[in-house]
């Protein structure tokens, strides 16, 4: 099989249920060049040292589409203007240090352990009321039903946004994690649509912090909008509104996948949903292991500023560079027998979070959601079954995970 | 000629030195499969135990003095602790105690290790209130003098310890002085430029730092407690309790004039381990590693070094062990490795890969020297030899990498987070090649 095709046939649909296999071929080539001059990084030894070096930058979002409207002063002098502060004020998941460093540490400080614990309570009790709702049905879409709305609930209530609100959120969270995911942002119709999203919710951000700055309350958005940084002062507003919504975006989705995968995965293993039933405690160490068996981000894409010398292959300058982080994963130099579900694994040092200065800033909210949501669905689902074998999955290649996931039930238990 | 009887497994393995490197060695030998007779043998009564925190955390009391290191219950060692090794017969490869007793050995690995340069004149040394710290009984007497509060703690020598020191001092809210005679603190590690910020960081931190000072004498009260040191240029500073952090001795002592190698830099040995006789052919069965260590180090053209590190510790202790069990020099490896360490003091955490001291050029390469948070990379003859972060060590395993493949200087252009780079001096007293 031609290596230099590879990705593409992993990023085809087709491949979307188990890229696993493909994934095994790319390892081959540890650091791959595909036709298109994108060079593909699948080792997790070749991944682990690209995580941590300088030469790749995060900032590799393509250029803006501007729209022609055919109004000079809006063509000209208002959308570059707009779109100016926009590349200038990325989400900084799509920065580099030093600016990175800072939006960073004043999201760190807001994701305060005594912050997170307390929200181990709150997930509880969003899960079994979304738990509930199922009474008395034989079937259940695991994702509408449960995993969608349960990290949307949980963020809102982090950030401090109203409940009222949150239909409106779930709508823009999704549209708005397409521009995460590589992709589909080369998609122009969709890049334009998060666009005009981003307008929307940004506008109801700055509302919001306007109307928290008037009646302050104590959560993370106001946190994020009042701290003073000893060396940066207070945050900008397109900084903090970029922050509040990349916030949103890649604490839901991601979450959403981690709930429906691992429900999957537990479903094709029931010894092992068995025994979470029947030991809860287990459920740290099972949540471990499907972030590097069945993770929610598949791969991230990173620009290289210079040339790049690894494992015998050079890297062009201005490449863009895929980390395939779920192909290291699944590494059988660095994990014994890789395809094999096992929580009881010694070291799990897995990419499921990424690595290095981007690691994902919310893992320890995503591991309680992911804890509380499997624990609650092993104990209160009653003789649970996966109608279809293989579920039909998002196009998403990156953020990887099922769109619907029937499941047959017997009840629920209260 | 090959030793005949080295081909043959050994069954019984001494290890004298029951520190960090002593540990090591017996937990990969043990790993390796070795299940003959296994001694170590320390000077001190403690199992081995780590000496980093000893001048951290120990100090401002967040560890206690009890370090021990964390050991496989299964290891099955004949342990001969409070009790010196005094002599090596290598013809009939035995070793002596202190304590009359001798024991023979198939082979036998040499980590004596370091311990604390003294304060040259003894009269002064012995007075009240002089301390040195580098094993567990220097914290054990050290941290109730500064849980007292003296009035001023004088520390002699501005080294990574001398420096740990007053950052501990500074954290407990003591007035501290350090005395150094080079012109910048740390200058043997880290070099003129990084010393200089470092003088700015311990000064702003509010120690009282001379530099290019010498200490004349140590001056005693009429009770015979340390009340001053007079310096060289005549100034009196009056204190309480004095620190003298001068670097570290080698313990090599006892192995003179019994046929090795030895000088004030160490045992020498070869890049398997081997320790060396006084021709530089490999004693038969002995090795050494850690601290007490002299080897040739393959990343710096094969240039004697002397590595006062954690990692080499370890590494080069794993080492030996691998290659006492290989037989012949067909089943050795070459210990490798590239020197690294750390140290935090006053806020900062230092790491650092590859020895920088040789080096004859450096550059900022990372970050910013004014935000406390950078990285430097040092070169010598056109190679990249070193990598030294300040506050920004996410960046060091790339720099680690690009070392050992030998990459140019610098070794990277157009990174993220790069300021224009600037070759400037190293600044390292020359060093003898």
């Amino acid at each position: 099989m031609s290596q230099d095709t590879l990705f593409a046939r992993i990023l085809a649909g087709k491949s979307r249920p188990n890229p696993y296999p493909l994934y095994a071929i790319m390892r081959k080539t540890p650091v791959a060049r595909q036709t298109d001059g994108t060079y593909v990084v699948s080792s997790y030894d070749a991944i682990y040292r690209l995580l941590y070096d300088p030469r790749l930058s995060s900032e590799d979002l393509p250029p803006p589409l501007l729209h022609w409207t055919g109004n000079p002063i809006k063509d000209l002098i208002i959308d570059p203007i707009k779109e100016q502060i926009r590349a200038r004020h990325r989400p900084f998941i799509f920065r580099d240090p030093p600016d990175h460093d800072v939006l960073r540490r004043r999201v760190m400080r807001e994701f305060s352990p005594e912050r997170v614990r307390a929200m181990r309570g709150k997930t509880e009790k969003i899960a079994h009321d979304l738990i509930d709702n199922c009474q008395s049905r034989e079937q259940i879409d695991l994702v509408d039903n449960f995993s969608y709305p349960l990290p949307v609930t949980v963020i809102c209530e982090l950030l401090g946004i109203p409940r009222e609100d949150e239909p409106q959120f779930q709508g823009w969270a999704t549209q708005l994690a397409t521009a995460l995911d590589p992709d589909q942002r080369s998609d122009e119709e969709n890049w334009k649509k998060s666009q005009i999203t981003f307008d929307q919710i940004s506008a109801y951000m700055q509302a919001l912090i306007d109307r928290k700055r008037a009646d302050p309350q104590e959560d993370m958005l106001l946190g994020l909008a009042t701290y003073k940084d000893p060396s940066d002062g207070r945050m900008n507003n397109y900084d903090l509104i970029s922050t509040a919504v990349l916030l949103l975006v890649a604490g839901h989705e991601t979450t959403v996948n981690l709930i429906t995968n691992g429900m999957l995965t537990l479903l094709r293993h029931p010894e092992h949903l068995e025994r979470l039933r029947a030991t809860p405690a287990m459920a740290p160490r099972l949540v471990e292991e499907l972030l590097r068996y069945e993770p929610p981000v598949h791969y991230r894409t990173r620009l290289a500023l210079a040339e790049i010398e690894i494992g015998g292959v050079k890297i062009p300058k201005g490449t863009p560079v895929v980390l395939l982080l779920a192909a290291g994963s699944r590494d059988p130099d660095r994990f014994p027998d890789p395809d094999c579900f096992d929580p009881d694994r010694e070291s799990n040092t897995h990419f499921g979070f990424g690595g290095s200065l981007h690691y994902c800033v919310g893992a320890p909210l995503a591991r309680i959601e992911g804890e509380v949501a499997l624990v609650a669905l092993a104990r209160r689902l009653l003789n649970p079954r996966l109608v279809e074998t293989v579920p039909r999955y998002h196009p998403g290649a990156s953020l990887r995970g099922p769109r619907h996931l029937p499941i047959a039930i017997d009840g629920i238990i209260d | 000629m090959a030793d005949p009887s080295s081909f043959a497994p050994p069954s019984r393995i001494v290890v004298a030195g029951a520190s960090l490197a002593g540990l090591s060695a017996a937990k990969r030998l043990r790993q390796l499969g070795y299940s003959g007779d296994l001694v170590l043998i320390g000077d001190e009564p403690y199992p081995p135990y780590d000496r980093p925190p000893l001048s951290k955390q120990v100090l401002t009391r967040r560890l206690s003095t009890d370090t021990t290191l964390p050991q496989p219950r299964d290891l099955d060692i004949d342990w001969r602790l409070g009790v010196a090794a005094r002599g090596v017969d290598l013809t009939a490869r035995r070793i002596d105690l202190a304590n009359g007793d001798a024991l023979d050995y198939d082979r036998l690995l040499i980590a004596t290790g370091t311990r604390a340069r003294p304060w040259p004149k003894p009269d002064e040394a012995s007075i009240d209130g002089v301390l040195t710290l580098r094993g567990r009984d220097d914290a054990d007497r050290l941290v109730p003098r500064l849980a007292a509060s003296p009035g001023r703690v004088l520390i002699i020598g501005g080294g990574f310890i001398g420096c740990e020191l007053a950052s501990c001092c500074r954290e407990m809210g003591l007035a501290v002085t350090i005395v150094e005679s080079e012109r910048v603190p740390m200058r043997r590690a880290l070099g003129e430029r990084i010393g200089a910020f470092m003088a700015g960081v311990i000064r702003d931190h509010g120690v009282d730092l001379r530099l290019g000072a010498m200490v004349e004498r140590i001056e005693a009260d009429n009770a015979g407690a340390v009340a001053a040191v007079m310096l060289k240029d005549g100034k009196r500073i009056g204190c309480d309790l004095i620190i003298v952090a001068l670097g570290a001795v080698r313990n090599v002592e006892w192995l003179e004039g019994l046929g090795l190698l030895t000088s004030a830099r160490g045992l020498r040995c070869d890049a398997f381990c081997r320790a060396l006789r006084a021709n530089e052919s490999p004693a038969p069965g002995v090795f050494a590693a850690g601290d007490v260590a002299h080897w040739p180090l393959v990343a710096n053209d094969g240039h004697l070094v002397t590595v006062e590190h954690w990692g080499n510790a370890v590494e080069q202790a794993r080492m030996a062990a691998h290659n006492m069990l290989a037989g012949d020099i067909t089943g050795m490896r070459i210990h490798q490795h590239l020197p690294d360490f750390w140290s935090s003091q006053f806020g900062l955490n230092i790491k650092c890969v590859g020895l920088a001291d040789s080096a004859e050029e450096m550059a900022i390469a990372q970050g910013s020297v004014e935000g406390r948070r950078f990285l430097a990379v040092f070169g010598r003859k056109g190679r990249t030899i070193a990598a030294l972060s300040i506050n920004s060590a996410r960046w060091l395993p790339a720099y680690r990498a690009l070392i050992e493949e030998g990459a140019p200087f610098p070794p990277i252009e157009g990174a993220v987070d790069q300021p224009r780079m600037r070759k400037e001096a190293a600044g390292f007293a020359s060093i003898d090649t």
